[in-house]
This record gives C-alpha cells, sequence and structure tokens, in this order.
C-alpha cells in the first residue's frame, strides 16, 4: 500500500472525488493562490484552476452560507474554514441552517455541504488560535462530525462525506498534517460511525479522537514496557459515534480512558463516558476517566502550552491514580 | 477638548521623533525574524515591515490618552504608540516580563498605560471592540477617542460592515483605518473585494473617508489630524484608507507565490523610511552623521530589548490557570468549578 502523509491523503480524496463529480467544488479562504494555508490544496490548483478552487473573501458566515445554499441547489461545496477557530464565525449558518433545513423544510431539500476545518493546539498560536471546538458540532441533529486520525481514515471518511447526503463537518489536526501512513489506493471508503481498534489489548482502554490519537499509542507503547497491554479505540467519527466498539472494548478490559485536546467540562469524554457506564456498568472496574486540556485559555509561552496539553506521561499518571498502574 | 484646532507645522523635533519610530520599528522586526529563525520565538508572527508610515503618522496625531487598537500585525502599532521595545521583545520571547506576561505573543500585543488596547487575530473581531470603547468615553462625556486599524482583507467582513454602521447611528468617537497593504493573506484585493476602493465602500455609512498615501508618515499625520478633529469634535467616526505594502510575507511561513518580485520591487523602493530620511535631508533639518547616530541608537536599543527578553524568567507554571477569571469564581472559593481533575 501507498504511504501518504494526512495532508496528501486528504488532497487525494479530493482530487478523486472532483475528477470523477464535476459538481464538486471548493471555496475557502487563501486555497487558491496562496495555495492553503496549510496547502491541502496547492496541488488541486492547477488541474481544477480558479472555477473550481474559488478563493473567498474573509467571511465565514458567508462561506458556510453560501456552501450549504450551493448544495441545497444540487452542488457538492467543499467549505473550507481556514482553521476551526474561525468557524465560530460560521457556526449559524452551520448550525441553525445547514443542519436544519432538510428536517424544518419536512425532508423536501438536502443540503450535503462539506465543511473542512482544522483544529488543534500545540504550536504557540495563543488562546484564540489553539482551540478545538468539535463539541460545538457534535453537540447537534442533524450534523455529521468527523474526526480522522490517521492518513488512511482521513481519505477514507472524506470519500464516505460524498457519498451521503447530509451536511458533514470533517475536522483536521494541524498537528496530524505531516504524519504518515499507509492508504489503500481508489475508491476505499470508512462508514461514518464507526470506531476502530488500533491497537489491542487487555488491561485499559484508551478511547481517543483526532490527533490525541497519536498521545495514546505513545502511552500505550509506554504501557507495554511495563507490562500493561492497553487497547487503544480511535473513535474517528463524533457524531455519529460507535458506542458498540467502546463498549464491548470496555467490557473486556474494564477500565477506559478517555483523551481528548479540549476542555472537558461538558465535552466528547463526557458523553462517552455516560454512556459506556450506563451500558457496561457491571464490567467496569472503577469510573471511566478522562484527561484533557489544563482548564485554561491557551497561553502563548512554550511551556505553559505544554503544561495544558495532555501527554503520554500524564496518561500514564492518570493510570496510576486509576490503579491501572501500579 | 484637549487638542488645539490650529494647523501648526510639524516641528523639527516631531519629524526627527517620526524618523526615529519608523526605524525602531523596523529594527524590531528585522531582529524578530532574527530570532524566529533561530527558534527562540514562535507562533504566528506578522511583521509589519514597509507599513511603519501608517503606525507612526496615525500615534503622532492622537493624543496620549487616546487607544488605539489594531489586529494580529501589531508590533508596529504598540511600539508607536509607546509600548516599551524591552516588554515587547520579551512578550515575543514568551517571558514573564513581557507585555502580556508571555500569554499573548506576537498577535496580543496589549499595553494599557500607553494606550495600545490589543493585537487582536480574529479579522474584524476587534472592530466593535473598538466601537463599545468609543462609545464608552462618549457616554463619559471624556475627550477620549479610538483608533482601529485593520487589513484590507477585513473590509469584506460583516464585523466591518455592521461596526461602521453601527458607530455612525451612536455617533462614536472612532477612527477606522484600513492600511492597504493590497492583499488578505495571499489574496488580492480585487479577488477579495467587490469594489476596491475603500472610501467607495464606506459611503453606503454616511462616515466621512480619505484615502492617503501610506508610504509618507507627514501625510498620514496630516489626515489623521482632520480626523481626530472630527472625531474628537463629537461629529461622529472617521475613516482613512492607507495606502501601503508590507515588504515581507503575510507570516513567516509564506512562500509568496501570489505576487510578482517586480511589484515587490516596485513598492520597496518607496520605503517610508528612506523616503523621509531623504526628505528631512533634502530640507536641511537631518546630516548624514545625525541619521548615523539615530540608527545606531535605535540599534543598540533594540539589542539591548532581546538581552532583557533573554535574561528574562520564563512564567511560572502555576500561571498557567491563573488570571482565567478577575473576580472570584465562586461564592465559596474553596469548591471547585471543574468536577474532575483536568490534567
Ligand atoms: C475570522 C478569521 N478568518 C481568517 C483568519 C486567518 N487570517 C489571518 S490574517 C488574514 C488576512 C488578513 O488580511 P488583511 O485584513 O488585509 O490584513 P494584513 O494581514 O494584510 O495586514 C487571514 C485570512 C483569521 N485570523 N480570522
Ligand atoms: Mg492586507
Amino acid at each position: 500500500m501507498p504511504v501518504r502523509t494526512y495532508l496528501e491523503a486528504i488532497t487525494d480524496a479530493l482530487r478523486e472525488e472532483m475528477r470523477r463529480n464535476p459538481d464538486v467544488f471548493i471555496m475557502g479562504e487563501d486555497i487558491y493562490a496562496y495555495g492553503g494555508s496549510y496547502a491541502v490544496t496547492s496541488n488541486l490548483a492547477d488541474e481544477f484552476g480558479p472555477e473550481r478552487i474559488r478563493d473567498t473573501p474573509i467571511a465565514e458566515g458567508a462561506i458556510a452560507g453560501v456552501a450549504t445554499g450551493a448544495a441545497m441547489a444540487g452542488l457538492r461545496p467543499v467549505a473550507e474554514i481556514m482553521t476551526i477557530n474561525f468557524a465560530l464565525l460560521a457556526l449559524d449558518a452551520i448550525i441553525n441552517h445547514a443542519a436544519k433545513v432538510h428536517y424544518m423544510f419536512g425532508a423536501r431539500i438536502k443540503a450535503p455541504v462539506i465543511i473542512r476545518t482544522a483544529g488543534g493546539a500545540g504550536a504557540q498560536l495563543g488562546a484564540t488560535h489553539a482551540q478545538n471546538f468539535e463539541v460545538y458540532f457534535a453537540h447537534v441533529p442533524g450534523l455529521k462530525v468527523v474526526t480522522p486520525a490517521t492518513p488512511a481514515d482521513a481519505k477514507g471518511l472524506l470519500l464516505a462525506a460524498f457519498r451521503q447526503d447530509d451536511p458533514v463537518i470533517f475536522i483536521e489536526n494541524t498537528g496530524l498534517y505531516r504524519t504518515k501512513g499507509e492508504v489503500p489506493d481508489g475508491d476505499v471508503i470508512v462508514p461514518f460511525g464507526s470506531a476502530d481498534v488500533k491497537r489491542e489489548g487487555k488491561d485499559v482502554t484508551l478511547i481517543c479522537y483526532s490527533r490525541q490519537f497519536l498521545t495514546a499509542m505513545q502511552a500505550a507503547e509506554q504501557l507495554s514496557e511495563m507490562g500493561i497491554e492497553a487497547e487503544v479505540v480511535d473513535l474517528r467519527s463524533l457524531r455519529p459515534w460507535d458506542a458498540e466498539t467502546v463498549i464491548n472494548s470496555v467490557k473486556k478490559t474494564n477500565r477506559g480512558l478517555i483523551i481528548e485536546e479540549d476542555w472537558q467540562s461538558y465535552g466528547i469524554g463526557a458523553e462517552i463516558a455516560a454512556t459506556v457506564t450506563r451500558e457496561a456498568f457491571d464490567w467496569l472496574d472503577g469510573p471511566i476517566e478522562r484527561l484533557g486540556l489544563v482548564e485554561a485559555p491557551m497561553p502563548y509561552a512554550r511551556d505553559l502550552e505544554r503544561a495544558a496539553m495532555p501527554s503520554p506521561d500524564k496518561v500514564i499518571t492518570r493510570l496510576r491514580e486509576m490503579g491501572v498502574v501500579r | 477638548m484637549a487638542v488645539a484646532t490650529t494647523h501648526k507645522p510639524l516641528t523639527k523635533a516631531q519629524l526627527l521623533h517620526m524618523l526615529r519610530q519608523m526605524l525602531l520599528i523596523r529594527e524590531f522586526e528585522d531582529k524578530t525574524a532574527e530570532w524566529y529563525a533561530r527558534g527562540r520565538i514562535a507562533g504566528f508572527v506578522h511583521l509589519y515591515n514597509g507599513q511603519e508610515a501608517c503606525a507612526v503618522g496615525v500615534v503622532a496625531a492622537l493624543e496620549p490618552q487616546d487607544i488605539l487598537m489594531s489586529h494580529y500585525r501589531d508590533h508596529g502599532h504598540a511600539l508607536a504608540k509607546g509600548a516599551g521595545t524591552k516588554e515587547a521583545m520579551a512578550e515575543l520571547f514568551g517571558k514573564e516580563t513581557g507585555l502580556v506576561k508571555g500569554k499573548g505573543g506576537s498577535m496580543h500585543f496589549f499595553d494599557y498605560q500607553a494606550g495600545h488596547w490589543g493585537g487582536y487575530a480574529i479579522v474584524g473581531g476587534h472592530l466593535p471592540l473598538a466601537v463599545g470603547v468609543a462609545f464608552a468615553y462618549k457616554y463619559k462625556k471624556e475627550s477620549r477617542i479610538v483608533a482601529v486599524v485593520m487589513g484590507d482583507g477585513t473590509t469584506p467582513n460583516g464585523y466591518f460592515h455592521e461596526s461602521l454602521n453601527f458607530a455612525k447611528l451612536w455617533e462614536a468617537p472612532v477612527i477606522f483605518i484600513v492600511e492597504n497593504n493590497l492583499y488578505g493573506m495571499g489574496t488580492a484585493l480585487a479577488v477579495h473585494s467587490a469594489v476596491v476602493e475603500m472610501t467607495d465602500k464606506v459611503c453606503a455609512y454616511d462616515i466621512p473617508a480619505e484615502r492617503v498615501d501610506g508610504m509618507d508618515v507627514v501625510a498620514v499625520y496630516e489626515a489623521t489630524r482632520r480626523a481626530v478633529e472630527h472625531v474628537r469634535d463629537g461629529k461622529g467616526p472617521y475613516f482613512l484608507e492607507l495606502s501601503t505594502y508590507r515588504f515581507r510575507g503575510h507570516s513567516m511561513a509564506d512562500p509568496q507565490r501570489y505576487r510578482d518580485k517586480e511589484e515587490v520591487a516596485e513598492w520597496t523602493h518607496r520605503d517610508p523610511i528612506l523616503h523621509m530620511r531623504q526628505k528631512l535631508m533634502e530640507e536641511g533639518l537631518l546630516t548624514e552623521k545625525a541619521a548615523k547616530k539615530m540608527e545606531d541608537d535605535v540599534k543598540r536599543e533594540i539589542e539591548e530589548a532581546v538581552r532583557f527578553a533573554e535574561a528574562s524568567p520564563a512564567p511560572p507554571l502555576e500561571a498557567l490557570t491563573e488570571d482565567i477569571y478577575a473576580s472570584p469564581v465562586s461564592a465559596n472559593p474553596e469548591a471547585a468549578i471543574i468536577s474532575t481533575p483536568s490534567a
């Protein structure tokens, strides 16, 4: 299987789908002349030109709204919101309209818009540029939210987004763009709502999504040297999410820790913990625990930012507190 | 009203000060680039080279108590308004002695006393804040005014139009300033804006608007003075477009594929610092020797700033969770608001 970076895998999916379907176009800030702020579209500009790789003004509300409207009229728009921090300006279009038109108008119309955006902390970008807002979208009925962690999943989930008719929030992570992995050739789809057991283990389940998958795998390796085998479950998709895979894993390991690159108050981990606790209560040897960002706006200074983030060491410390590591 | 309305020409001392300020900002930016390349400054850094006449000309026309707010390309605005070079450099180095204790970095300079009330990194997000600050001064019948700086790429944004309309309706004492450097990141003006004449965009809000050569610090000063008089007289908002150009990339990681070398060269010829230096010499206000001394002074000041930044301590780890709230979060300060430990 060819090895691709996460970034290349996304570009590949876009290219393949744009070749297949002339109704697919991409719109966003600095995606054509500049080449994309993370260069996802730079290799598409020549092939598809400014008609299909469309530069927009800095107007996120309109970007999301225009893309939604174009989707209502039968196109397959991909709107790139440069980073998820700026998606706050598009929340109204996404939540009040993209997510609602199908239901509110009695299923008379569909809005199959794909909103691609990137979250991620860890590059000293400060309080307004290092956030992760998956939960804002995952909260909303009518949206589908996916958060791939590997190149293969990025490609497979993006292709899946094109083969269904609901608005999809496709959330990348800037800390993953350069990571590499094998990606199957061609039109291989990863279905929404399917978690993936990325590492098998019997002692504890580490539940993660997006970039914290890397933290989980690193922690699992360190744990293995300590004689503890962690199972790593990558959610991949947050709405819908694959409760069954997570529950089955926890039934096997009897312990679970969720790792998220976000404040945990009212978060993704809270949702998972509540569900797993209800469904696997009798199998649990202790509460499902969570590890997230320290609850503070993200500071600029390097050591402070590091201290705010989850890390393999913090995973192990938490597992020690849980009695999994002795 | 604090400001005289007579149009006295700028004094020699004022003109020389303006040149020095521009030199100081240029040197600060060049050193910032150097220390960024050495890995000691990080994050998103947007340099101001080429646009120095804008900040310096604007601030020269403001009073010390007036407020300046700007976007993430904010080093020049903060320094022109009076922020210390040491504290500014320490901020870039992420140190406790920085302007905002190492919490903000390049995009979020802030100096309460100097009246630079922030660099903001969400495009357009600071415009309504500026209208609100200005409104507060009007409400309190203070003679202070606000100048708020943005780029051309901000003018297609909803915040821009909402803020102009609001300011006019509430007669907020605010000067909107667009530093038009012809690009929003890598997207050219004509690609991001249906109407490229800023003054035409603004006429919908019945706000007086002027277009000014932003490479000429004196022209910027003169225009800002007109704006200041109008605004301080209680006549409502004013708008200035300063035509300028950034000599470096949008941020430190910009391949600059969207603009050609000839265009960059053409604008570099119009360097606002060289322009001013030459003008002052022609008018007999500056000698080669005095210019050299000024340049050396500025270099020394920035070197000292770097030394100060390097020697300063990093913020202690406890700072991470300090200053999140200004008041106690709960009636019972012992009670946790967070139900589980987060790290
Ligand atoms: C709401 C929002 N969208 C996108 C960005 C990313 N971004 C940062 S600066 C910039 C270009 C702004 O251009 P302009 O207003 O002309 O200012 P300049 O950088 O030229 O000074 C973009 C797109 C952002 N910071 N905020
Ligand atoms: Mg600009």
